[in-house]
């Protein structure tokens, strides 16, 4: 073995052991988590400890006549029943939306949708709390109601927010009617209008994107405690996001925020249902404020389903205006929002459509309009980002629908249009016709490599034998392929667009290396189950040569942990991933500066090697990381402060744009309407890889998600309002023997403007999941002449289409 | 989705579980293996004062044969029809039906028994029973009766039982050998109750049907026997011609609910579609 090969191996040997960035690193949460060891909110038993439950509307839409809670305060073990009358006067009837709407705590004068929060009952435990709610006597009248968005701003629709009635100016301009929420506008209408008047082709359908469900496995849940002595308020809850929790409590109970202590434990799966602000919240901490003791509220599942946030409806008027030979000239979408009976977006403030402008998807469209209406409606309120960045799935949905329609109009190969329309590798950065700037993207051979795996010519060949034999009546399954290409825009966000309660959207990592050379990072963030315990440690670990396993990554407890504005949109890589490196490497700049005081040689002589400084030419001279931080204890150098510790909050000059390729085969019983999923293949390009296998299961997750929403899932309203299938007897839920195979792939184009060229990933999958299945469905039946076929593709949807279309004799 | 109050009885004998029920009256109910009750009781949808649990009574469990009858117990777990060698060497079309039957975990506690004395009609097992023509044993205040399953079920969560009335045992004749079967289940998802299903049993003989029996699970308030669609298929070779005769005949008797499943339209075509691919399924295993 001769000497560069020895050094070669002892730095390969050094690398592996630090686990970082680039290595399957398992899980190191999950030590606890397998063994049933999680810390999770309803675990909390505090002694004195009350527990809370809602007495709910079961009208969408009524007046509240009177409220008799004297039977439910009769009960033993009820200690006290809230009510909009008791909250009122404390100011605390309504709280803010992140929307710049009001949201009705517990309600006042009018019930809005069904299972709506009407009074708050607290009791020595949850059976006698439960008993008590049916002891609240609510007199309501019924009012008509509005289900259909499309009904929201008619004439002579009912006013459903009386109290903000005549407020013709919300938090995004002009309300064109009482039910109006707002209109917001982005593009250049009339170029776009112009192309449109002169193109050769142009497609326009209504796409619609049905309301679902975010559905954490662990429901929403919090434990107040107040201590009146101190006046200090300690608040465990399930939020994606503490630190804005804590504002939101202190400004809306006027409590000083340093008097505020929110810890978010372990949370099992998130989604964007926990990201906002919740009357069980609030009340368990007025009723602890009240009462002085903790008081504990948890949600059941029909609780979550039906009262806490949803996700997406949104009605997308979708336009194309394109070539003969298909290039596409333009785009014009129109979007109707249903946002429900409050506007409880979880969007940054500018905002209110999210990043719907990203609809251009990874195409090079020059022109383009887009316009959304925000409209309430007697259902529960949200909008949330289920599983993507603001509106995210909502766009890709809309481009990669439209290009498949484009295609079929235009007698061209769904691929092949879209390969004609990529953005170019060389246009990068790439400033899109809606107003973002792509940071970087390789379409084309991500495209490429992904065709050539699934073998798509030859599923094409296969497709056109398998309609002829349909044809003929020798088979009753079609089959079809789906292909979705789509950017994503994540890692919220440039302090120039993105603020929520006027908070700029950095994100803080706060890294110490302990005297004996092991570390603790706290970070601004706060994982749901996206493993960010182990990649943190993974960055730190290849920044400054400490092993992954003497790392330890703490989030949630924000007396602890720097400001950050949390875990959603796939921002934690993004941003707080960012700060993690930005943060190390001032760590690393210091201990640069001991190791040459130790070493005495001056700082340009030394060079990084793995995990440790050493004199340039002289290998055998170096000082480990672990070295430097004793000394940095010991025997700092003169002048220089003792420690080694950084601390980062890091606003990103951009966002990230990861990208992917999808191709999904599907064949479809005409007969019953079911689907089976053949092949499913996912190709994601998320920039730098820090922890492959966290990836896939990142990915495995987010497409079983979109699975499950392409293919059922729905929370669905009948006609009164009432909700429908709010349990996981309806809700579609995909077991592992529903849930189709998953094979992945990646391409690597590292952004250009973040430390480490991480781009974020947890959601990508959905995002472009989505499309994916659905231009699947929709691909089955196009030579019968189905049209566009609307989710959820639920069986007795698809045989729906077939009798339609006469297929069923 | 937590339960009211109630008290809970865990008698030892049938005596003493009848002596209860009737002491206690309608506040009272049996429990088994509980996931049907349960589910109702945390959605409040059922708020019984007291349940009588029969677990604690140990000769209401097992399956035997006698002569050409089979006996199954009213608290025999829905696994073990699935475990059983005697069933699945008489009548394997209840193991097939009862693997159809939510998820293990649901089968280990879930119990035929109850599965039967439910009366919710999303139940497999009720129209299975009709098809096999099987007779249920049940022990009341005034002492024990035979019911045959085909009169058991009055509309959903409505049976014949009185109150106080326990299901003890199950008869079922054993069909014949080499009888062709299948129990074809349409659903969402595992764990879900059937949009459509329908139990099969034939018997051939020189390529003709000599007899038929069907049942229809979930398309209407009550389990159906479609005998209408079973008569049209014996003394046939099981051609397209009797098949669609059958199948439609099986279509015009359900009156299914429209629900998450489905609208009424789609869930009558897919009882049909079931029947179809039932008989199917059941041709092919049949012998002679
Ligand atoms: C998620 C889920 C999915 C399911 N999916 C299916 C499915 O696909 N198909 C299906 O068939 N079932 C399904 N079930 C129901 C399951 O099979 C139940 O076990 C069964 O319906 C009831 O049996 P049990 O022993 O649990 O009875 P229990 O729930 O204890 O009792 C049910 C009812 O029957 C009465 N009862 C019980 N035993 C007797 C008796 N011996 N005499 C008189 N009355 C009695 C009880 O008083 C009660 O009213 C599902 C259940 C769940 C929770």
């Amino acid at each position: 073995m001769n000497d560069q090969t020895k050094i070669d191996q002892d730095r390969a040997e050094r690398t592996e052991k630090l686990q970082g960035m680039g290595c399957k690193r398992k899980r190191v949460e999950d030590v606890r988590f397998t063994q049933g060891k999680g810390s999770y909110v309803d675990d909390l038993k505090l002694p004195g400890m009350l527990f809370g439950d809602f007495v709910r509307s079961p009208h969408a839409h009524a007046r509240i006549k009177s409220i008799d809670t004297s039977r439910a305060k009769a009960l033993p073990g009820v200690v006290a029943v809230l009510t909009a009358a008791d909250l009122k006067p404390l100011g605390l009837h309504y709280m803010p939306t992140l929307a710049g709407d009001v949201q009705a705590v517990l309600a006042e004068e009018k019930v809005l949708f069904q299972n709506q929060e009407v009074a708050f009952v607290i009791a020595e435990d949850r059976y006698i709390a439960s008993d008590a709610t049916e002891l609240v006597d609510v007199e309501y009248e019924a009012l008509p109601c509005i289900v259909d968005p499309f009904k929201s701003m008619l004439p002579d629709a009912p006013i459903l927010r009386e109290d903000i009635q005549d407020k013709m100016e919300g938090a995004h301009g002009p309300r064109k009617h009482p039910n109006h929420i707002f209109e917001w506008k982005i593009g250049d209408k009339e170029a776009t209008d112009a192309v449109f008047a002169n193109a050769d082709v142009t497609i326009k359908e209504m796409l619609v994107d049905h309301r679902t469900h975010p559905s954490p496995l662990e429901t929403c849940q919090s434990v107040a405690s107040f201590d009146k002595v101190k006046g200090e308020l300690t608040l465990w809850g399930t939020f994606q996001a503490p630190h804005v929790i804590r504002t939101v409590v202190s400004l809306i109970s006027g409590l000083p925020e340093h008097k505020i202590h929110v810890i978010a434990p372990d949370i099992g799966g998130g989604f964007g249902n926990k990201v906002g602000a919740y009357a069980g919240y609030v009340c368990s901490v007025v009723g602890s404020i009240v009462l002085g003791v903790p008081v504990k509220w948890v949600e059941d599942r029909m609780e979550n389903l039906s009262a806490t946030s949803f996700a997406r409806d949104y009605h997308m008027t979708t336009e194309l205006a394109a070539t003969k030979d298909g290039r596409i000239q333009a785009m014009r979408v129109h979007v109707l929002a249903d946002h429900g009976a409050f506007d409880a977006c979880a969007d940054p403030s500018k905002w209110p459509a999210g990043f719907m402008n990203i609809c251009t998807g990874s195409y090079d469209i020059p022109t383009a309009h887009l316009a959304v209406d925000g409209v309430y409606t007697n259902k529960a309120s949200g909008g949330v980002a289920y599983r993507c960045s603001f509106r995210v799935t909502e766009a890709a949905f809309a481009i990669e629908r439209a290009v498949e329609l484009l295609a079929q109009k235009l007698g061209m190969d769904a691929a092949e249009l879209r390969i004609k329309n990529f953005i170019k590798p060389e246009q990068f950065p790439y400033q899109s016709a809606l107003g973002w700037e792509y940071d970087s993207g390789d379409y084309h051979t991500a495209m490429k490599k992904a065709m050539d795996t699934i073998g798509y010519t030859e599923l094409r060949e296969e497709q056109a034998k398998k309609r002829e034999a349909f044809k003929r009546g020798e088979t009753r399954e079609l089959m079809g392929i789906g292909i979705s290409f789509f950017t994503e825009i994540v890692g919220a966000g440039p302090a120039k667009n993105c603020d929520i309660l006027g908070i700029a959207m950095f994100d803080s990592a706060e890294i110490r290396i302990h005297p004996t050379g092991s570390v603790i990072a706290r970070m601004g963030t706060k994982s749901q189950g996206q493993g960010h315990e182990t990649t943190y440690a993974q960055i730190i670990a290849t920044e400054i040569g400490i092993p992954a396993d003497d790392i330890m990554v703490e989030e949630g407890n924000t007396d602890t942990a720097p400001y950050g504005l949390g875990t959603y949109g796939s921002r934690s890589t993004p941003v707080a991933g960012a700060a993690t490196a930005v943060a190390a490497r001032k760590i690393k700049a210091k201990a640069q500066m001991i190791a040459a005081h130790m070493m005495e040689v001056h700082e340009g002589d030394l060079e990084w090697d793995v995990d440790r400084f050493r004199v340039k030419g002289l290998p055998e001279k170096f000082k480990t990381m672990k070295e430097i931080a004793w000394a940095a204890y010991n025997a700092p150098p003169p002048n220089m402060e003792p420690g080694l510790e950084a601390v980062n909050y890091y606003e990103p000059p951009n966002m990230t744009y990861p990208f992917g390729a999808y191709f999904c085969v599907m064949d479809i019983d005409v007969d019953t309407g079911v689907a089976k999923t053949r092949r499913f293949y996912a190709l994601d390009d998320c920039g730098t890889r820090i922890n492959p296998m966290i990836i896939e299961g990142q990915v495995h997750g987010g497409l079983t998600e979109a699975f499950a929403c392409a293919m059922g899932q729905e929370i669905r309203y009948d006609e009164q309002g009432n909700v429908m299938g709010a349990s996981f007897m309806d809700f579609f839920l995909p077991t592992a023997v529903e849930t189709p195979h998953w094979e992945t792939d990646h391409t690597v184009t590292p952004s250009p403007h973040h430390p480490i060229g991480a781009k974020g990933v947890g959601e990508s999958p959905h995002v472009g999941g989505v499309p994916c299945f659905s231009n699947a469905v929709n691909d089955a039946y196009a030579f019968l002449g189905a049209g566009h076929i609307q989710m959820p593709h639920d069986a007795w949807r698809l045989w729906t289409v077939g009798e339609k279309l006469g297929l069923h004799t | 989705m937590i339960p009211g109050t109630f008290d809970y009885h865990r008698p030892a004998t049938i005596e003493d579980a009848v002596a209860l029920l009737s002491r206690l009256g309608e506040d009272a109910n049996i429990l088994a293996g509980g996931h049907s009750l349960i589910p109702l009781m945390k959605t409040r949808l059922a708020s019984p004062d007291h349940l009588v649990d029969l677990s604690g009574i140990g000769n209401l469990k097992g399956i035997k044969v006698e002569g050409d009858t089979l006996i199954i117990g009213a608290m025999t777990t829905q696994f073990e029809l699935i475990a059983s060698e005697a069933l699945e060497r008489h009548v394997p079309i209840i193991a097939e039906t009862s693997r159809l039957i939510a998820d293990p975990q649901i089968r280990y506690k879930g119990t035929f028994g109850g599965n039967l004395a439910n009366g919710d009609p999303g139940n497999d097992m009720p129209a299975l029973m009709l098809c096999l023509g099987a007779t249920y044993s049940v022990t009341g205040p005034e002492g024990s009766r035979q019911i045959a399953a085909r009169d058991f079920y009055q509309g959903a969560y409505f049976t014949s039982l009185e109150h106080g009335e326990i299901l003890t045992s199950v008869s079922i004749p054993i069909p014949a050998a080499g009888h062709g079967y299948a129990y074809e289940k349409l659903k969402r998802k595992v764990g879900d109750y059937a949009t459509a299903a329908a139990a099969v049993v034939i018997t051939m003989a020189d390529g003709k049907c000599t007899s038929a029996s069907i049942g229809l699970t979930n398309v209407s308030d009550t389990p159906l026997l479609a005998s209408g669609a079973a008569a049209a298929l014996v003394g046939t070779s099981l051609d397209r011609t009797s098949v669609d005769a059958a199948v439609l005949a099986a279509e015009v008797i359900t009156s299914p609910a429209s629900d998450m499943r489905g609208p009424a339209a789609y869930r009558t075509k897919m009882a049909g579609v079931m029947v179809r691919r039932a008989l199917e399924r059941a041709q092919s295993r049949a012998k002679g």
